[in-house]
């Protein structure tokens, strides 16, 4: 099913900057029509990785594919180029060019230019088109960004931080525009701090941490097996009693503990019922708490 | 019809948007036979991936909810299970305002009862081996 094809796969993608292992075993596989959420820290290694996929960067080992393409071969990455629309960390334009030049200049490079998207951003970004690009603000750059990978007519868009300094409505504005451009059957990968934009649109994410894979998965299919236990005893919370239980974001209140859990909570509800435990409840859990007890305890 | 999700609840969005057709089909407000949104549009909506919506209708259609028709659209089937609940509802209403009363002389506050209710619910909630694994 082409459903289920991977548009962009990577394996083992490595890459030290200095003394730092920037990129350190990564894999990463985006199904076609999927809109993939990529989350990590600062520094965790996501535009690092999106440089390799661009072709901007050499990893040291380990490589990928895109639209079948090599991403590490030179020639390949020419056609991949030419099928992925790419808004890089930093939004830079030609500074002297006003936002209609730039527009008209980029038109000109893509014989796929989409007319109706060119359009559907303009008006629903409000674009100041006679204004000098390099005079723009960090919201407005990010704004022409999406107009121009947009309108490129390209089957992947690779975003790094695209919604960098919008504000609530153009965040909402480029949260329909993602979904549209899903439905008319084009893939999108996205790297974001925004939990709750992410959770909005995203059916798959991918969770980096100091340059590795931490979870990859359908989002669904996260919410659905990560609970949130919450263990009250009736005098204190008997010592040891969660030894050997895998599980993220331990805390111990009193006489209440929480802690999230991967599967496993028969086990973990007759290791607490045995305990004397008098209250036991499983509650689903937001990417938010997932992400900070996955990697914000890290030290 | 309006459907809502929460995208920040921790319950997945396409158990929402079957929970909530689910509920729109039993409250009337979607009878048998009629069409749903297609999942362009309802995706478009709710501002969600459309992967998500499809996987809801998917979802829907092996629960003998709605029917899905090639080319056509989703549509309420015509003896869907959660259509005709209204009295089972009415009756539901009466038990849970028992409940309420009695958890009120327990001395419950209105939150501790929601997470009670929500505690118990999540028990059955699951979704079975065999839905995650289908795709």
């Amino acid at each position: 099913m082409e459903s289920d094809q991977a548009v962009m796969a990577v394996h083992g993608l490595r890459k030290r900057l200095g003394i730092v292992d920037a990129v350190a075993g990564l894999d990463i596989a985006v199904p076609h029509g999927s809109i993939c959420g990529f989350l990590g820290r600062n520094g965790a290694g996501k535009t690092t990785t999106i440089k390799m996929l661009m072709g901007m960067m050499h990893p040291d080992s380990g490589g990928g594919s895109i639209f079948g393409e090599s991403i590490t071969d030179k020639a390949a990455n020419v056609h991949i180029r030419q099928r992925v629309g790419f808004v890089a960390e930093v939004k830079e334009f030609y500074p002297f060019m006003t936002v209609r030049r730039m527009i008209d200049f980029t038109r000109a490079f893509y014989p796929q230019w989409q007319s109706q998207w060119e359009q559907r951003c303009l008006k629903d970004y409000e674009l100041p088109l006679e204004q000098k690009a390099g005079k723009l603000s960090k919201g407005t750059r990010s704004k022409l960004a999406l107009l121009l990978a947009f309108s490129r007519g390209a089957d992947l868009l690779i975003l790094d931080e695209p919604t960098e300094g919008l504000d609530p409505v153009a965040t909402e504005v480029f949260l329909e525009q993602v979904v549209a451009l899903a439905a008319e059957g084009r893939t999108i990968f996205f790297s974001s701090h925004q939990l709750n934009e992410v959770e909005q649109v995203c059916d798959r994410v991918c969770l980096i941490d100091q340059g590795r894979t931490i979870l990859e998965t359908d989002l669904d299919e996260l919410k659905t097996r990560i609970r949130k236990a919450s263990i009250t005893f009736p005098e204190s919370v008997p010592k040891g009693i969660f030894d050997g239980v895998e599980a993220k974001g331990l805390k111990v209140r009193g006489r209440s503990a929480s802690l999230l859990i991967d599967g496993g909570r028969e086990a973990l509800e007759a290791r607490a019922r045995a305990a004397g435990a008098t209250s036991i409840e499983f509650a689903p859990v937001s990417l938010k708490e997932i992400f900070l007890e996955t990697v914000g305890g890290r030290s | 019809m309006i459907f809502r999700i929460h995208p920040g609840s921790g319950v997945p969005i396409y158990m929402q948007i079957v929970q909530q057709v689910t509920h729109a089909i039993e409250s009337g407000a979607l009878r048998p036979g009629e069409q749903l949104p297609t999942i362009r549009s309802l995706a478009e909506d709710l501002v969600t991936n459309p992967n998500t919506v499809a996987k809801a209708y998917r979802e829907l259609e092996y629960r003998d909810v709605i029917e899905l028709r090639q080319g056509i659209g989703a549509f309420v089937r015509a003896n869907s299970p959660a259509a005709g609940q209204a009295e089972a509802i009415q009756k539901a209403h009466r038990l849970l305002a028992g409940a309420v009363a009695a958890m009120r002389r327990l001395g419950l506050s209105d939150a501790a009862m929601r997470r009670v209710f929500e505690a118990e619910l999540t028990q059955d909630r699951e979704v079975p081996e065999e839905v995650t694994n289908r795709r």
